[in-house]
Parts: structure tokens; sequence; C-alpha cells
């Protein structure tokens, strides 16, 4: 569109541009003395070799504006910072699409002296992979990729978190908020019924809102929830929509998996409380907003620089959980949630990290009524989604073990998906 | 008083010297406003820009190769816009080809011999791009309906059948990506040439580019888009069948805009995206306008703007500033050159308030 407009300029607009640039033309006749600057030297010799010779490079798919890449950005920069490594070492390319550019990218950074290439897309995933492949004295780390385990290859490897767990943190700060609302009479516990905004049917966010909603049952048994898909991970008007469809569904609080402000904004709007992620959203929801859950990828970027820095092996698949402090949960606005909320959450955090709790308890929930005694997910990606390990043991859904990404997709009872076209 | 006039016509070396003032013009301006911003030193940043296109031998191929992608949409743009028919559809064309290739390498691949394979690649994407492209002329042809919209509009269309199919293709399950498509048979992938990943793409465009260079200067069909393109009541009169030629310039333009999308998917990226096209049916108007529809000028123009894209995203990454910096020098630079092709076609006259003032030719 930008250049379509460009073209549409009328011939009298075009010579107001002209009549500003004949001044500007007089000028240069004096100016123009330093003629155009060429391509002189440098500029790749910075200097690095300070420390060690570590040189981390980040690829991002959008940049500062979006909230997704934003959280990789201050985690690489921040983790930089404190393993001392250099603000003019570490290179960081923005605004890298998930295709041909990754592999670019990835092979420029490696030519600049790279040692260590993340990037932070899934889409980024194959591109990467073809770019370990060719360089093989380079480290390859993606977050939130599927195939590191079954690649086989010595430098590639994936790495997301346990956000299941932080999930199931919010769900039971939700939990406690309905049962404030149902001692309170402002809604019966029939009623206690919860939305969920989407992107896609993807394990990712299947895993994600059944967390939540069992972290919410754990405390209100009676609640139930819809989710609704929007097809995208950034769609601010979707998120709005769904949102706003969901309270208008009757729904008493709102979550969502996606990246924008819509679905607070549109809570904030009718008065109805929303746990968020990816970040407080407090300031621009300060009487709806309850508590957020984020991936922090401050202490996966520390762990797998310092591995090539120490010359050690980097995990091929690796997955933080609260203990590490990559699962965060941020900012409990202790004017939206109910009483004693911090207490539970504390309790039951240790429990999770004791290994006494676990989120997927297959006691807690059924499938078609019944329990959930065996489950094959579909853990080596393939185009076929061929189920291929067995995941179900010791009473749980044994998530993120396998490989470092989501791969719980059951549907459970008391979840209604209101739409699957995504 | 200010008036402004045609040019007849310039010596090249004075029209050459415009431009180069206007790029010097807008460097120092870059110059100024990177210092008031930034507090680098611009030259540092020009020699950074210069890496950025130029910097290595990897460098110089991606440069070469994005060059190749967006001169083969422009030619494609070319027949049209020379028709003065407005194919604001470029990028919807592109997806098409794109999802016709992409559709044969997922459906097709490891089931047909590739030679055969890269035969449907080719002949699918080439029609699903005419295709889109004849919609919009058929119309037009027929009962005169706005080009510039229907076109723009098939865009979306193309965007939405595109996010589609990724659904239907998507691996793994709910993902919405379709990630590289047979990666380990490398099935209805274009032969790579040596060790060079990109140029089988270049010497098809370079190909192209002379073809329609020949097309549009020595041949009937080229003569008579051109007299569409000035007058059609003159193409009527000299008995030219005007919807004929629209219809035949259009399928022209959507087959070179699905052949584009063909290198694309087949040839370099090997997946298919909503946004592979990557505004290059936007462009791709850009440098053909800027070449005066001449293909050999447009590898100039091509040139410059990818050398453009390539220092900028360099300077965000060198300097650590946001991609819109970079953008704004961009637009600077742009502005400039677009504006010395008003001094080389106009000329502007100072005159004293008392003399009559001739009506401007504008």
């Amino acid at each position: 569109m930008k250049s379509f407009n460009e073209h549409t300029f009328s011939r009298r607009q075009f010579v107001k541009l002209g009549g500003g640039s004949a001044v500007a033309l007089v000028l240069a006749g004096c100016a123009s003395g330093g003629g155009s600057s060429t391509s002189s030297d440098s500029s790749a010799s910075d200097s690095s070799s300070s420390a060690a010779s570590i040189k981390p490079g980040f690829i991002t798919l959008h940049d500062e504006n979006s909230t997704y890449d934003l959280n990789f950005i201050n985690a690489a920069k921040e983790a930089c910072q404190e393993l001392g490594i250099s603000e003019d070492t570490y290179m960081l390319k923005t605004n890298v699409p998930e295709g041909q550019e990754c592999y670019n990218a990835a092979a420029e950074l490696a030519d600049a002296g790279c040692n260590i290439i993340f990037a932070d897309s899934f889409g980024h995933e194959d591109y990467m992979i073809q770019a370990a492949k060719e360089f093989p004295d380079i480290q390859f780390c993606h977050s939130t990729g599927t195939k590191a385990h079954t690649e086989g290859l010595d430098n590639y490897h994936n790495a997301f978190a346990s956000i299941y767990e932080g999930r199931y943190l919010a769900g039971v700060a939700a939990g406690m908020k309905l049962n404030e609302m149902i001692d309170s009479g402002k809604i019966t516990a029939d009623q206690a019924k919860m939305g969920y905004v989407g992107a896609y049917t993807y394990a990712e966010v299947i895993s994600g809102y059944t967390s939540f909603y069992l972290g919410a049952k754990s405390v209100c048994p009676s609640v139930t929830m819809e989710v609704t898909f929007t097809g995208s991970w950034y769609d601010e008007t979707a998120e709005k929509e769904g949102a706003t469809k969901l309270i208008n569904d009757g729904c008493v609080l709102i979550s969502q998996h996606a990246d924008s402000m819509g679905a607070p904004t549109a809570c904030e709007n009718a008065g109805v409380p929303d746990v968020s992620y990816n970040g407080s959203t407090q300031d621009a929801c300060p009487n709806t907003y309850i508590i957020s859950s984020r991936i922090n990828w401050v202490p996966y970027y520390k762990y797998a620089i310092q591995a090539v820095m120490d010359g050690s092996t980097i995990d091929t698949d690796w997955t933080g959980n609260l203990s590490t402090g990559s699962v965060e949960l941020t900012d409990l606005n202790t004017s939206v949630a109910a009483d004693g909320t911090q207490d539970k959450l504390d309790e039951v955090k240790s429990k999770l990290e004791d290994g006494s709790l676990h989120v997927f308890d297959t006691s807690t929930f059924t499938v078609k009524g019944a329990k959930l005694d065996s489950y094959e997910a579909d853990v080596d990606t393939d185009p076929n989604y061929t189920p291929d390990t067995e995941v179900v043991s010791d009473g749980y859904f044994h998530e993120s073990e396998y490989r470092s990404a989501p791969y719980f997709d059951v549907q459970i009872d008391g979840i209604e998906l209101l739409d699957t076209a995504f | 008083m200010i008036h402004i006039s045609k040019r007849k016509e310039m010596p090249l070396s004075q029209s050459m010297a415009i431009r180069g003032l206007s790029i010097v013009l807008a460097l120092v301006i870059c110059g100024v406003i990177t210092t008031i911003l930034t507090g680098l030193n611009p030259i540092d940043v020009y020699a950074t820009f210069f890496s950025g296109a130029f910097g290595s031998a990897r460098k110089i191929w991606i440069l070469l190769q994005e060059i190749a992608i967006l001169l083969c949409v422009s030619l494609a743009l070319t027949p049209a816009f020379k028709m003065k028919f407005w194919n604001l559809g470029g990028e919807g064309q592109v997806l098409m080809g794109a999802l016709a290739t992409a559709a044969c390498m997922i459906l097709l691949g490891d089931k047909i011999p590739n030679g055969l394979l890269i035969a449907c690649m080719v002949v699918s994407s080439i029609v699903a791009g005419a295709v889109w492209g004849l919609i919009p002329a058929l119309f037009k042809a027929k009962w005169n309906t706005n080009e510039t919209l229907f076109t723009l509009m098939m865009n979306y269309v193309a965007t939405q059948l595109v996010a589609y199919f990724i659904i239907v293709w998507e691996v793994p399950k709910g993902s919405g990506k379709i990630g590289i498509i047979n990666q380990s048979t490398e099935a209805g992938w274009l032969p790579q040439i040596g060790d060079y990943k990109y140029l089988l793409n270049i010497i098809l465009v370079a190909i192209i580019t002379v073809l329609m260079y020949i097309y549009l200067k020595y041949t009937k069909h080229g003569y008579e888009i051109s007299v569409v393109g000035e007058s059609t009541n003159t193409a009527r009169y000299v008995g030219i069948n005007v919807p004929k030629v629209i219809i035949r310039t259009m399928l022209l333009s959507g087959a070179i805009c699905g052949f584009a999308g063909l290198l694309l998917v087949g040839g370099t990226d090997h997946t298919l995206t909503t946004t592979i096209a990557n505004g290059r049916g936007f462009t791709g108007v850009m440098v053909a306008w800027l070449a005066k529809f001449n293909p050999f000028s447009m590898i100039a123009s091509s040139f410059l703007l990818v050398f453009m894209e390539r220092g900028a995203s360099e300077i965000s990454t060198i300097y650590a500033l946001n991609q819109s910096f970079a953008d704004i020098l961009t637009g600077i630079i742009l502005f400039f050159i677009i504006g010395s092709e008003f001094f080389i076609t106009y000329k502007v006259n100072f005159t004293k308030k008392s003399e009559e003032v001739e009506k401007a030719d504008v």
C-alpha cells in the first residue's frame, strides 16, 4: 500500500515537491564537497576479542514493537550484560521473516564471527537447521521448535519452558477470583464460566489453556471454559472481538494466548477480570487485570552462551521451569485479585517445584467422561501428525519431557471449543 | 513568480548530473539527520550501508538474488503499466504462483519423477498467476470496471486462499506453518547451479529482462501496448482491438508474476507463507516507474531499492537502531530521486511579476 500511495500523486502535488527541492538544490551546490562516501573499511572487525572470543547472534521475527519479540530482545540484552559481553560484541537481527531470509541472516551472522546463534520464532526452525548443517562448528539454538531431537545434529538445539506451570498458577488466581464472585453472590457456582482467546489449535495453545483451566478447577470445581481462536499470533482486532464475544456469551473471566492488547482492552471496557500473558497489562487495565504469566528467556540464553564459553555441550532440548526462573508470574494486582491469592500461589508453586503436584495429573480431569490412562502424542514432527510416544505414566501426562516444546493436545471435558477453523 | 513548463529533451549528461546531484544531496540530508537523531558519524553509517550490501561474497549473492526477484515482479508489471492498466495485483499474482508451486511440491512430491514435477510446477505457477491477472482484465475489457480497485482486492483474496491452504498443509498440526517442503528429499526444488544457491534465479530473470525488452520495443504486441497506453481512442482508430490487447497483456503480466512465485517457492524459500511476496508487487510498481518502463533501466532501479533495503537492515543490526530509522533514510533518498525526475522532465522559470504568466504545462 505504501508504494501504491506514492504513485497516486497528482501532478500538482509533484510540482510542490519539486518546488521544495529547488531550494535544496541550490544549497547542495554549496555543500556538495562531501561526495558519496564509499565503502571504506572495517565495521566487521569490531573489538570483540576481549573476554573469551564469544560472540552471540540473535534473530527475531519482528522488532521491539512486538511484545513477543521484545521479551526475547530484552532477555538477550540482559543475558549478555550479566555475562559481561559488551554491546558491540553481540549482534541482533530484527524483522527476519520465516523464510530463506532466516537462513541468510543466520549465515551472515556466522560470517560475522558469531559462534552461537539464536532464533525466536517457530517458523525459523527449518532455516536454522539448514544453516546448522552448513556451519557445524557454530551452535544454533532455536526457541519453540520441535525438531532438534529428531534431526540428530550436534550443533542444533531446541528450548522452551514449562509455561504450563505458569498458566496453572495463573489459573489458580483466576479460580480464587471466581470463588470470590460466587461467595459474594455475584454469580452462582454454575455460572463460573471462563473465556479464553487462543491463536491456533496448536499444542502450545492447547497445553496453555488446559493448564490454565486445571489451575482454576483446582480451587473452583464447578468452573467451565469456552475457547475461541483467532488464526493469528497477533491480531488486535480479532482478539478484541473474540474476548467481547466470550463476554457476551456469559464468560465472567477472560484469559488469552495471543500477543496483542486486544483481549485485555475488551475486558477493561466491559469490566470483566482478565488474566494476561507475556507481561503485566496493569497500566492499561488497572480495574480488571489480575496477574500474568510469561517465559523469561534470560536463564536459557545465559546457560547456552556460558556452555559455548566453557566448551561444554548444550542440551538438545532444554526446558526451563519455575526453579530455573524461566517461568514467571508478574505483578499480582491486589486490588482486583481475591484476598489470599498470593499465599495460595506460593503454596501451589512450592508443590509444583518439589514435584508433589503435577499440572496434568490424570486424576483431575476426564476425556469424554473417562480417565486418560494412556496417550500417544506426536512428539516427532511429521506431515501426517503420527502419534509416536506414550506420554502418560505414573498418573500424569509428561508434558515437555520428551522434547522441550509442548505436545499436550488432548481435548478435556469442561472446555468447549467454539470454533476450530484454525 | 515561478512557473513550470515541460522540457523538450534533456541531454543525457545533464540528466545524469541532476540525478547524481540529488543523491549527493539526499546523502547530505541523511547525514545531518543521522547526526542530530543518533549522534553517530554519518560517514560510518554510510560505510555500514555499503558493507550491508557488498560486505562479503554471501551478501553480494543475496543482493543479486533480491534484485532478481524484485526485477522479475517489476518486469511482470511493466507491460500492464505501459498500457496504463494499473495492475496493483502483483502481490496476489505472485502469491497464486507460489501457491500453485507449493501445491505441486506437496501433493506430487515423490509421486512422479522430479523433472516432470518441476515441469508441473512451472506450468501451474504460470497459469495460476495468469488467471489471477486475467480476471480483472476480463472485467475491464467487457465492462470497463476500475482495475485499480479490482486488482487490489484480488490481493486479499489470494492472501486468504494461501492462508487457508497453509492450515490444510501445516506441520505440526495447529502451528499455522508449513516449514520447508520436502526438506529431506528436495523433491521439486529447482536445481542448484554448482555451489551457487541463487544463480539459477538470477540467470532466468536476466533472460526475462532481455525478452521483455525485445517484446516491448520490437514486436507488434509491444507497439500495440504503447498505443493503447497513449490513447485508447487512437488505438481504436488505427484498428487495434483494445479489449484483446488488455486481456493478452494482463495474461502476460500475471504469468510472469506467477513465475516469480515459482522462483520464490521452488528456487529459494521452499515454503509458503502469506508474506512470501513481501510487498514486491507494490515495490515493483516503483521500480518500473523510476525506470520509465525500460527493462534495462529497471535493473538499476531495482538495484537501488534492494541496495537501500539491505544497507538499511545492516544499519539497524550494527548500530542497534530500530528498523524504522533505516526506513527514514530510505524514504529521504527516494524522495530526492523522485524529485530529481521532476527537474529532468520540467523546467522551473523565474519570471517578473509584470510579465504575462504562461499557463504551465502541468
